[in-house]
């Protein structure tokens, strides 16, 4: 008996020194933290419970059979944030490289299973140097039995990629499948080929950071939600994350006790909204004068910066918030930022999470590279989402709401729950300039004529009167009282039931 | 009296005549430009009128606009503020012409005092010590010399056509003159196209004094004691007080009736303001006279108990003045701050922008308060803009002493919460606990001495980061509880188990890089931290929605702001702020571990956000940029967007004109 316990203790010690201490200082030395570190900074503490510390892997091939380390790369478990359950994986890069195996695959498999199981959501730290090549197509397998898993669990339990290290080839696509990733900045990078491959096939010269460095995947491709300077804000905004995120789509979102009045006036709101239509101004001032506490948790802040999303608290319970960014391309959709909003959409609506649309926008974006890249398809996603979504849906038109982009916008016939408008909420099909060039197509070049026609047409539409009268908003209210309006909405919304038509599912045009 | 009064003015100083006039029971009436519309001066009159676009010239400083304002309106009497028109001669004469009231001097006052030359001739007549120097530009170095030896050393050669401080030279003695002289001619021949300098006595310690004046037009004069306004940052004023912590009564006196003798002499009418320069023993120089009410009004008003702009409007409706010099007593200390739209960190840069958060500090009504008082102009969500003046507003704080007066001021600025553009207020708050300005060791040179050309607000954090770290443990303390109580809920609203979590204890401050022990707990709701082994008593019942973080440390009062920053915190109080994180000790343990690491300049290439139209560079080859600083204005969609640099660097190229049509990604300039 004391032999066992005194080789377990030996196993033990043996797994979590990793890949030995001159790996962990290799793995220090570039700025990251190892696989155990991270777990210690992301879980409350004592929380973790280990999983798994014994595996080992079975190949025997190339002298493999001589090289076991206990925990074979991964380390797994589940543990709690501020008191919540969160099932987790991190990748231990000292371990071969973090390359994955059968074995590790079986491991990630298994806190996957029972994460779905009980409800909690998954976190993965992926720090990995891809499969491992020594065991051929078993480790390919294990790539795809946990992509598999990344499938089934998305919509039953969220799962979060926090990118620390290398994750390159196949290995890209079980973040691509999770709901969130996340990069740290200069010691992560994703590439379907790196820069060798690329290099000898189409003869650009690319540097790993430029070609899915965080920068990279955070500001051109969209890969990233959110790119971090170091492995410690990372773990800690990671933890600030979760605190938004319910534990699966059995719940709905959970709550954080607030002082923060749900009355809370804020007059400065009704001069927000410059006297010239052209003026662009921030809608981040009115996303933080909305939420508790000036709380704000911005996702992919720069990518398509010409809508925001993220998630903020009403009256303690989480939101989402999805909202059209005049300082930006005037606020104009286009393919990225349909497509940003149209998956976050689809994120709140699958874990029960209500959505606030915040609308001010002139249109689409017009263009060759628009059309060419198939803005249709990508605009009609969004429709898409929000027209699906049963979560409850507050939607605020600021000024303008123009053409299909207005339906878009979490219009009422979208079955939009509330529809609100300020009063300086323009909605008709286009501006009026256009609307007027195309209506009294006979008067153009009499610039009298023209003027007038223009000043008839703002009149006409230039206000929310006209929608109002067919209900298409349901009310018109003060920018300075729009918080308790929304919060009164949200209260009336929670017992909210709508159920989609049976269906295997829908075809989203991807 | 009248029955309506236009201000032809904007801004805090608008609302203060505003104020005052409503008092008297006098309709008042508001002018705005196209840019002012939701502005509170506009809220506040009676009546208001819009008078043209944004730009001054176009509507401020537009005549005729206001002429018609007045005519439409049916004003009889205008008052003109500070700046834009007030010490207009021409607008006092039209308006006599049309048979308005012009709550002012008299134009021909305005005419003589305005002008430099005309003026010191007057102060020479009436008696005024000025300035000892050449009478006449000079051109010869022989003259030159007998002039210098005359006045004796040091002297400033100043080049006749200059003006702004351009053109000046100090000359310390007689062996420097021939050299300093021939310089500063063939400068100032190159830059005004005028080689004469005149030469002047340079007085050394040089303090910035004056000294209120009050005329009727029944010949009577008074003077209401002095203000100091030494403390300035090229020639603009930031911190003005009555009394001078210099002065004695005897000089007090002196200048004073100097200040009379000069407002007799050129016939003044209405409140007035004689500028002198004061030497280190107390010899006083007249400056220039202002005919007008002066932006730090309000600390005489506050020592003499006096209402100038009342006093004004009195006047100008031909009112004999109600007091005489001997019943005017100066009663405890006022401090004046203004609040401007720069950046100090920045290099003092102008900021523009919305007021997203304006919270002014507690104060009691106009004149009712005994310690703070605020001239404001501005609401929370106004827009500052490039086109008028950065002032925002005023605070002045009163005491029975200048130390009382001084910690008045220093409280409210801590309270002073602003955000959204970038502002003095920390600045200040560095100047006034500044030992020297303690001492009322004040001098024109103040802040160039003490403070440079830029700002470090995170100088001073070593002396104040034990109570930062403490108080950054108080508030984490309350949020890391409160994150203990999130709650999870089933759909049908039932409580998700979840683990209990013991609270740790132990934590590290990392305040502006540096690591502090924190150790947190509770008994009883008194929350006990200590720092570094010490014991720290924080009491304050500070909550997650608060923005100041009040309450004591030790008993010390404290008011500190207090912002969010992702999983950090910012402090400031005092002038000193500090970013602060609180992590738990195996965190900090793993942060020292790591090698600093290079945060990697962003690109060196400035590319178009969006397509569009290039509307203006504002920059130009080899200019040094800081972030965040405008580099253009690119219009897309109909929308002007500003382009702001991402980094600091100098510019090397410019590959865009205005009127350029740019690509997305297109390169507009490069870094070097």
């Amino acid at each position: 008996m004391y032999e066992i316990i005194r080789q377990l203790e030996e196993q033990r010690a043996k797994a979590r020194a990793g890949g030995g201490k001159k790996r962990v200082d290799a793995q220090h030395s570039r700025g990251k933290l190892t696989a155990r570190e991270r777990i210690d900074l992301l879980l409350d503490p004592d929380s973790f419970e280990e999983w798994d510390m014994f595996v080992e892997h079975r190949s025997t091939d190339f002298g493999m059979d001589a090289k076991t380390v206990p925990g074979d790369g991964v380390v797994t478990g589940y543990g709690t944030v501020n008191g919540r359950l969160v099932f987790v994986f991190s990748q231990d890069f000292t371990v071969f490289g973090g390359s994955v195996s059968e074995t590790h695959s079986e491991k990630i498999c298994k806190i996957m299973d029972q994460a779905m199981k009980v409800g909690a959501p998954v976190i993965g730290l992926n720090d990995s140097g891809g499969a491992r090549i020594q065991e051929g197509v078993s480790s390919l397998a294990g790539y795809a039995e946990i992509f598999q898993r990344n499938v089934m669990a998305s919509g039953v339990v969220p799962q979060i990629s926090m990118v620390m290290g290398p994750c390159a080839g196949g290995a890209v696509y079980s973040p691509a499948t999770t709901d969130f990733t996340f990069m740290v900045k200069n010691t992560s990078y994703m590439f379907v080929t790196g820069p060798e491959v690329v290099k000898t096939v189409t003869h650009e010269e690319v540097t790993q950071e430029q070609l899915g460095g965080a920068t990279t995947h955070s500001t051109k491709s969209g890969v990233a939600d959110l790119a971090f300077d170091t492995d410690v804000e990372a773990l800690q905004q990671l933890r600030r994350f979760i605190d938004f995120l319910p534990g699966s789509n059995r719940e709905r979102p959970p709550t954080r006790p607030t002082e923060d009045s749900a009355e809370r006036r804020e007059p400065s709101l009704d001069t927000l909204i410059p006297d010239n239509p052209n003026t662009p101004y921030d809608v981040r001032e009115l996303i933080e004068k909305l939420v508790d506490e000036e709380d704000f948790f911005e996702l992919q802040p720069d990518y398509a910066k010409n809508i925001m999303i993220g998630f903020g608290r009403m009256e303690g319970s989480t939101v989402g918030i999805v909202a059209n960014q005049p300082m930006v391309l005037a606020g104009c959709l286009d393919i990225d930022a349909s497509v940003k909003a149209a998956r976050f959409i689809r994120f709140c609506d699958c874990f029960n999470i209500p959505i606030i649309l915040l609308v001010d926008v002139p249109g689409f974006l017009p263009g060759t590279t628009q059309e060419y890249g198939g803005l249709i398809r990508h605009g009609a996603k969004l429709l898409y989402a929000f027209a699906e979504a049963t979560v409850p849906k507050i939607t605020l038109i600021t000024r303008k709401a123009y053409g299909g982009a207005y339906i878009v916008m979490g219009s009422k016939h979208l079955r939009g729950d509330v529809n609100f408008a300020w009063p300086s909420a323009e909605i008709a099909v286009m501006g009026s300039k256009g609307a007027v060039e195309i209506i009294f197509r006979e008067d153009i070049g009499d610039e009298e004529k023209i003027a007038a026609r223009e000043q008839e047409y703002q009149a006409q539409f230039a206000n929310p009167f006209r929608v109002g009268a067919r209900g298409y908003i349901d009310d018109v209210i003060m920018p300075n009282n729009t918080r308790a309006r929304i919060c009164k909405s949200l209260r009336m919304l929670r017992g909210k039931k709508q159920e989609l038509p049976w269906k295997k599912h829908g075809n989203i045009p991807l | 009296m009248f029955d309506s009064i236009l201000i032809a003015n904007r801004g805090e100083i608008a609302c203060r005549i505003i104020r005052t006039a409503r008092s008297m029971g006098i309709k008042t009436i508001a002018v705005y430009s196209e840019a002012d519309r939701d502005a509170l001066h506009v809220d506040m009159a009676s009546d208001a009128m819009l008078i043209g676009p944004p730009p001054a010239l176009q509507s401020y400083l537009n005549v005729d606009a206001i002429m018609l304002a007045i005519e439409e309106m049916g004003a009889q009497a205008v008052h003109p503020g500070y700046g834009f028109l007030s010490e207009n001669a021409s607008f006092a004469e039209r308006l006599a012409d049309e048979g308005v009231t012009f709550i002012g001097p008299p134009p021909e006052a305005i005419r003589t005092l305005g002008d430099k030359i005309t003026s010191k001739r007057l102060a020479q007549q009436a008696g005024v010590p000025t300035v000892p120097g050449s009478a006449d530009p000079v051109s010869q170095p022989d003259e030159a010399a007998r002039i210098a030896d005359e006045i004796g050393y040091p002297v400033m050669l100043k080049a006749s056509a200059g003006g702004g401080g351009k053109g000046m030279r100090a000359v310390t003695g007689a062996d420097e003159l021939q050299e300093s002289l021939r310089a500063c001619m063939s400068e100032a021949q190159a830059s005004f196209g005028d080689g004469r300098v005149f030469i002047e006595k340079l007085i050394v310690a040089p303090r910035h004094i004056e000294i209120q004046v009050l005329a009727d037009s029944h010949g009577n004069v008074i003077y209401l004691g002095e203000r100091e306004c030494s403390i300035q940052r090229r020639h603009q004023k930031v911190i003005e007080e009555a009394p001078s912590p210099f002065l004695d009564v005897e000089t007090r006196r002196r200048m004073g009736e100097a200040a009379v003798a000069l407002a007799k002499a050129a016939n003044y009418v209405s409140a007035g303001t004689v500028e002198f320069i004061v030497d280190a023993d107390r010899n006083f120089y007249f400056l220039e006279m202002n005919t007008r009410l002066q932006v730090e009004h309000p600390v005489t008003e506050e020592v003499t108990g006096l209402d100038l702009v009342e006093q004004m409007i009195r006047i100008a409706a031909g009112e004999k003045l109600s007091i005489r010099q001997e019943d005017v007593t100066l009663n405890g200390w006022a401090m004046e701050a203004r609040l401007y739209a720069e950046d100090p960190t920045r290099g003092f840069l102008p900021s523009i922008g919305r007021l997203a958060r304006y919270r002014e500090p507690v104060t009691g009504a106009f004149g009712t308060s005994k310690t703070i008082r605020i001239d404001s102009g501005a609401n929370e969500g106004d827009h500052i803009t490039r086109h008028y003046d950065p002032m925002i507003a005023k605070l002045i704080a009163v005491g029975d002493t200048r130390d009382q007066a001084v910690q008045q001021m220093q409280s409210a600025l801590d309270e002073f919460y602003v955000r959204g553009v970038g502002n003095n207020l920390g600045f200040v708050a560095a100047i006034i606990a500044h030992p020297e300005f303690r001492a009322g060791n004040l001098t024109t040179d103040f802040i160039a001495k003490y403070f440079g050309a830029r700002f470090d607000p995170t100088q001073g954090t070593e002396a104040v980061s034990s109570t930062f770290a403490a108080v950054a443990g108080a508030i984490h303390w309350r949020l890391q509880k409160r994150n203990t109580e999130i709650a999870a809920w089933t759909m049908d609203g039932q409580p998700v188990p979840r683990t209990g979590v013991t609270l740790a204890k132990d934590w590290v401050a990392i305040v502006n890089g540096q690591p502090h022990r924190l150790s947190l707990g509770e008994t009883n709701g008194t929350v006990e931290i200590s720092v570094d082994g010490r014991n720290r008593q924080v009491v304050s019942n500070w909550s997650p929605t608060s923005y100041l973080f009040k309450g004591t440390v030790d008993g010390e009062g404290v008011c500190i702001q207090v912002d969010r920053v992702a999983t950090g915190y910012r402090l400031s109080q005092g002038g000193v702020f500090a970013d602060i994180q609180v992590v738990s000790p195996r965190a900090a343990e793993l942060i020292a571990s790591m090698p600093e690491r290079e945060l990697g300049l962003s690109g060196k290439e400035v590319k178009s956000p969006m397509p569009g139209l290039i509307v203006s560079i504002g920059v130009e080859v080899g200019q040094q940029v800081e972030a965040g600083d405008p580099l253009g204005v690119i219009e897309a969609m109909k929308m002007e967007n500003q382009l702001l640099a991402e980094r600091s660097g100098k510019i090397a190229k410019i590959l865009c004109a205005a009127g350029d049509s740019v690509e997305v990604d297109q390169v507009i300039l490069e870094f070097e």
